[in-house]
């Protein structure tokens, strides 16, 4: 079955190479150990490319002094390191940023798994060789086999020497070539003894301890199996992409089952060893059961560990929630084709297997076909937790509290124990144990258990005071008394702390669920910040800043109040953080020695902008169960910001299609009514000028007035559109003086005079009107535009009436005509834009009078309504309030 | 009269289409016209040219007109005639407090041009103010200090007496909120508009045939008054 090539493995194989042109190429010069010749063997290398033309610098080199080394170095650019004053030491590395503005071709880093000094931008030196492949730079560097991940503990087993500088093994899978730098072990003792070899004073006693034949042999064939596994991978690649059959080897999956426990790790690594022994694809999953789910801060932190180790070291890792451990492993090992599941050996005293069967065991019934294989070890002791101390406050009080509780049981059963049979008494005490487990946790239950038994034998049971006991029956009551207490303080504590999990979930459920709510409900970008800002102060007890992509996409903008608040380096962290789409600073792999912490704003489409949460003070540090949700208080920050983005996205794009329409019906309309007037101006004029006598002069006339009226009907119009647009813009500004409002009325009728032309026009202004703080010449604009609307929708023989009253804190105005009036159901829309009331026969508008009126009474903070007569007709009202 | 006919007209618009046929209609009616293009050379051609009426564009492109109207009125009264868009008002009442007499709105007619103008040249042809002044039903003697309409005396108290004679003393010319109450109160009482309106208000009902339409005092909707001498 598995002969044949896969083609989605083919096609991830061309689309692993095809990037990879932009991706800078690592090799990586293995050796088994120091002195073998790494350095030299990279050095050569290297100049043979340089003498290709290629452009080569050292970024950083060791040569230890060696002089063989040093002749190497000379006719390679050499880049100059890096210095840091760290607590008056001066240390030097290599300067990544150097290295990245100069952008060579190629780079010489030495010593792959150096931690580099506090203050430099990573703490590991593979991340700056990270950051160089991704910026498209070759580099060359070097690296002991001792320093993989999972080779240490076999390292460690083998030489004794525990080897802190440790690199994930994905780093050698990541390698597009790796040469191994091999010397038999005689003569890298040899060269040690003739000095060749630098040692530091300090490690000499240890690297002597390690420079052992039997040590360099075992590490030698570590590295030698090693560089064979990736050839034989490269050869198995090579042969699969070409089609070629071949031998291949039984797909082996294999599976591990990890706890929260700190066994985790350790199976991982061993797991991992199987896994490229067999050349199996392997997977990690963590089943989280409804009772796993309350998970200690410091499990769950172990959790996280593990799946992260496992991730680095090539498993496929997953997490899944189902209500039972083994028919959730079993259901994924067979819908993935597993062969083998990894368990570890459960490590609990063999008592309980008679009440409980072992998740182990019930594997094993269950797996059918599948291969189980069970490992056994005592927990990691490099990455011993720390204990779970539940209730650490003043631990001492408990235990004197259940001494007292002790005390208590004591005289209540001195007073019972005339009444009550003496096995009955035991309850008593009992009763205390079940206190002491609710109240004080699981150590003063099970003191109070033991002083239960001690006390009910010397004070109760005869002979009294002494601990002798004169019936031997006695001997199984105690016995029931200490097993039964210590059964119950071990139940009631564990359900207490369980419950106390419960409680902390629940209260971060219950903050995270106020956060959520609050970004809920956040209009724009600005509430969701101050839901942020609030949030963070409740949950984290500091501050949080959220630095947002601008359009450019390079440029990072603080918003937010605190803008200012965030200095040079921080925003360079920040910068860092977003660029790589990975947390930067404190308490992170990248730039930790800064003072905040920055978690990139990840959406779908991509990363919008990074948050960062400042300490109260340079001391304190978030636990991890609060770096978890920080995680998540980011995520949900960040679909709140996204949300935001797209709907404000949607309100332009909406804005720009109302925008759009509007402007569409202005022209529809201003097309229309600008052309009619021309049309009869021009045909006026150029009859006019063609004329040759035939014309009578009352058509003369005739043709003249016309022209003219359209002229004036056109200056009307344009400068109705002025308003209009200066209403659209905004820039519609009152001038308000002190007015009379029967001035205004007058003015509008004189404006209007000539088309008046005899209409009766009734004005009745009251005498106690007041004068009226407005902008005159635009209310005067508004009587004209109502005066002339009446005009134009009434008969002739009709009056126009207008009013005006005062009301208490205002005056009211009425336009009245006993026009057709305005059909109802036009009536709610006459203020719209270019809404025109469709009357037949009637004179057209241009729908902008009335909504010009809206705007500047409206502006004025008065209102305008429209209405039909009693009688037949239109009545607009507007108002307009006497204090502004 | 032969101060109208005849009379010298200096246009000062940018625009060569509103010079053009501001020229066309004023020569056809008996005047002579010389033109400007920019302030500067207004400015020159005034001095020039010594023409008996200046119409003035207030928007051009060197310096705005009312900045010419400062400086012709420096060293010579010739009377201005405003030309200026809707919406202009701040510019108008700049103009008129910087001495310019009338204005007029872009778009005109040529009637209401052509009567402007009369009224500026009557005005720049006037040496002294005139002690009687009649226009249709109204009349004031300033000598006897009375008003009557079709003879009959109307009441005015002091203030009402004075801002009728200051709008007949520039008969036909706009008068701005500010100039009136300058004339009228005197310094200090520039902002004290309601005076003026409650004023304007109770003269018109005095002396008006229907005060919700005056005749004879005409609002200038933004800018000021003006007693209206042409029909």
């Amino acid at each position: 079955m598995s002969t044949r090539p896969d083609p989605d493995a083919l096609l991830a194989r061309v689309t692993a190479e095809t990037p990879e042109r932009k991706r800078g190429k690592l090799k990586i010069f293995l050796g088994y150990a120091a002195g073998v010749g790494k350095t030299y063997a990279m050095l050569g290398a290297a100049r043979q490319r340089k003498a290709q033309g290629v452009d080569v610098i050292v970024g950083y080199v060791e040569t230890h002094g060696r002089a063989e080394t040093d002749v190497l170095l000379n006719g390679l650019e050499t880049l100059p390191r890096k210095t840091i004053e760290y607590r008056g030491v001066t240390l030097s590395d290599m300067d990544l940023d150097g290295v990245l503005a100069r952008k060579p071709q190629l780079a010489l880093v030495d010593e792959l798994a150096h931690t580099n000094a506090e203050g430099m931008r990573h703490p590991k030196r593979v991340q700056d060789v990270l950051e160089l492949l991704d910026a498209g730079i070759d580099v060359y560097t070097t690296l002991n086999i001792q320093h993989l991940e999972s080779l240490n503990d076999v390292v460690a087993q083998i030489t004794g020497v525990i080897v802190r500088e440790t690199l994930p093994d994905s780093i050698l899978d990541a390698a597009d070539e790796i040469e191994l730098v091999d010397l038999p072990p005689d003569e890298l003792l040899q060269r040690l003894r003739e000095g060749k070899i630098y040692v530091p004073e300090q490690a000499q006693r240890a690297l002597q301890k390690f420079f052992r034949q039997g040590n360099l042999t075992a590490l030698r064939e570590m590295a030698l199996r090693r560089a064979a596994m990736r050839v034989d991978d490269q050869m198995r690649d090579y042969m699969q992409m070409r089609a070629i059959p071949g031998p291949w080897a039984a797909a082996e999956r294999l599976l591990v089952a990890v706890s929260p426990s700190a066994f985790g790790e350790k199976l991982v690594r061993r797991a991992r060893h199987l896994a490229d022994e067999l050349n199996a694809q392997w997977f990690v999953v963590y089943v989280e059961t409804q009772e796993k789910l309350k998970l200690s801060p410091s499990q769950a932190d172990q959790l996280a560990r593990t799946m992260r180790l496992a991730e680095e070291l090539g498993a496929q890792t997953q997490t899944l929630a189902a209500d039972q451990v083994t028919t959730a492993v079993i259901e994924f090992a067979r819908a993935r084709n597993i062969t083998t599941i990894i368990a570890g050996k459960p490590a609990r005293p063999r008592w309980l297997a008679f009440f409980r069967e072992s998740v182990v065991d019930e594997l094993i019934r269950a797996s059918g076909d599948i291969s189980v294989y069970i490992i056994h070890a005592e927990p990691d002791r490099r990455a011993k937790p720390a204990r779970v101390e539940w209730m650490p406050r003043r631990p001492f009080l408990r235990y004197v509290m259940a001494v007292i509780l002790v005390g208590l049981a004591i005289g209540a059963s001195a007073l019972l124990s005339p009444i009550l049979h003496l096995t009955n008494v035991v309850m008593v005490f009992l009763l205390a144990v079940v206190l002491a487990a609710v109240y004080l946790g699981r150590g003063p239950a099970v003191v109070t258990s033991l002083l239960s038994v001690l006390a009910f034998d010397f004070f109760l049971v005869p002979p009294l005071l002494t601990f002798a006991v004169s019936d031997t029956q006695y001997i199984l009551t105690f016995a029931a008394l200490l097993v039964v207490g210590l059964v119950i303080s071990q139940l009631t504590a564990r359900m207490r702390e369980r419950a106390d999990a419960a409680r902390e979930r629940e209260q971060e459920n219950a903050t995270l669920y106020s956060l959520s709510r609050d970004l809920a409900v956040a209009a724009d970008v600005n509430d969701i910040l101050r839901a942020l800002e609030t949030n963070a102060v409740t949950m984290f007890g500091r501050q949080v800043m959220v630095l947002l992509a601008n359009g450019s996409r390079k440029q990072l903008e603080l918003v937010g109040k605190q803008a200012g608040a965030i200095d040079d380096n921080e925003r360079a962290v920040a910068a860092w953080a977003y660029e790589h789409n990975q947390p930067a600073g404190r308490d992170t792999d990248t730039l930790p020695a800064a003072q905040m912490r920055f978690i990139p704003l990840r959406t779908v489409n991509g990363v919008i902008g990074v948050i960062g949460v400042a300490p109260s003070d340079s001391k304190s540090h978030l636990s991890p169960s609060q770096r978890r949700l920080f995680d998540t208080f980011a995520s949900l920050a960040a679909t709140a910001l996204e949300r935001a983005r797209l709907s404000e996205e949607a309100q332009q794009a909406q804005t720009i299609k109302a925008t759009e329409d509007l402007q569409n019906a202005l022209l529809n309309s201003i097309s229309h009514d600008l052309r009619t007037p021309l049309v009869s101006i021009t045909g006026a004029l150029s009859s006019l000028q063609e004329d040759d006598g035939t014309l009578s002069s009352a058509t003369r006339q005739a043709l003249i007035e016309n022209a003219r009226e359209e002229t004036e009907r056109l200056n009307r119009l344009v400068g109705n559109l002025l308003d209009m647009s200066r209403l659209e813009a905004g820039a519609m500004r009152l001038v308000r003086e002190t007015s009379d409002i029967q001035d205004a009325i007058g003015s509008a009728l004189e404006q209007l005079d000539r088309r008046l032309q005899g209409r009766q026009v009734k004005v009745d202004v009251a005498d106690d009107v007041p004068l009226v703080w407005m902008d005159f010449s635009l209310i005067v604009q508004v009587l004209v535009n109502l005066i002339d609307n009446a005009l134009k929708y009434s008969p002739r023989y009709t009056a126009i009436e207008i009013r005006a009253r005062a009301q208490s804190n205002q005056i009211q105005v009425q336009v009245m005509d006993r026009g057709p009036g305005i059909p109802s159901k036009d009536l709610p829309h006459v203020f719209d834009k270019f809404y025109r009331v469709q009357h037949p026969d009637m004179v057209r508008g241009t729908g902008m009078g009335l909504v010009i009126c809206k705007g500047i009474i409206q502006a004025h903070g008065g209102t305008i309504t429209a209405e039909n007569r009693l009688g037949g007709g239109t009545l607009i009202t507007f108002t307009l309030p006497l204090k502004a | 009269m032969n101060t109208s006919k005849g009379a010298r007209i200096l246009v000062v618009d940018d625009e060569p289409a509103i010079r053009r046929f501001l020229r066309t209609v004023l020569t056809a009616h008996g005047y002579t016209v010389f033109e400007a293009a920019r302030g500067d050379d207004a400015v020159s051609q005034v001095s020039a040219q010594r023409p008996d009426v200046i119409v003035l564009d207030l928007g051009l492109p060197d310096m705005d007109g009312v900045q010419v109207t400062r400086v012709v009125r420096e060293w010579s009264q010739t009377p201005i005639v405003i030309l200026s868009v809707r919406g202009g008002e701040a510019d108008k009442i700049a103009a008129l407090d910087a001495g310019a007499d009338d204005y007029l709105t872009k778009p005109f007619g040529t009637g209401e041009l052509l009567a402007r103008l009369r009224v500026a040249l009557r005005r720049g042809a006037r040496t002294t103010s005139e002690p009687i002044f009649v226009f249709e039903r109204l009349r004031m003697d300033q000598t006897k200090r009375v008003v009557t309409i079709d003879g009959k005396p109307v009441p005015l108290t002091p203030t009402e007496y004075d801002l009728l004679r200051a709008l007949v003393n520039d008969a036909g010319k706009v008068l701005t909120h500010h100039q009136l109450l300058r004339a009228v109160w005197g310094v200090g009482y520039d902002q004290e508009m309601h005076m003026l309106r409650v004023n304007i208000s109770n003269l018109r009902k005095k002396i008006e045939p229907d005060a919700a339409r005056p005749h004879y005092i005409v609002t200038e909707p933004g800018v000021g008054y003006r007693l209206r001498i042409i029909e």
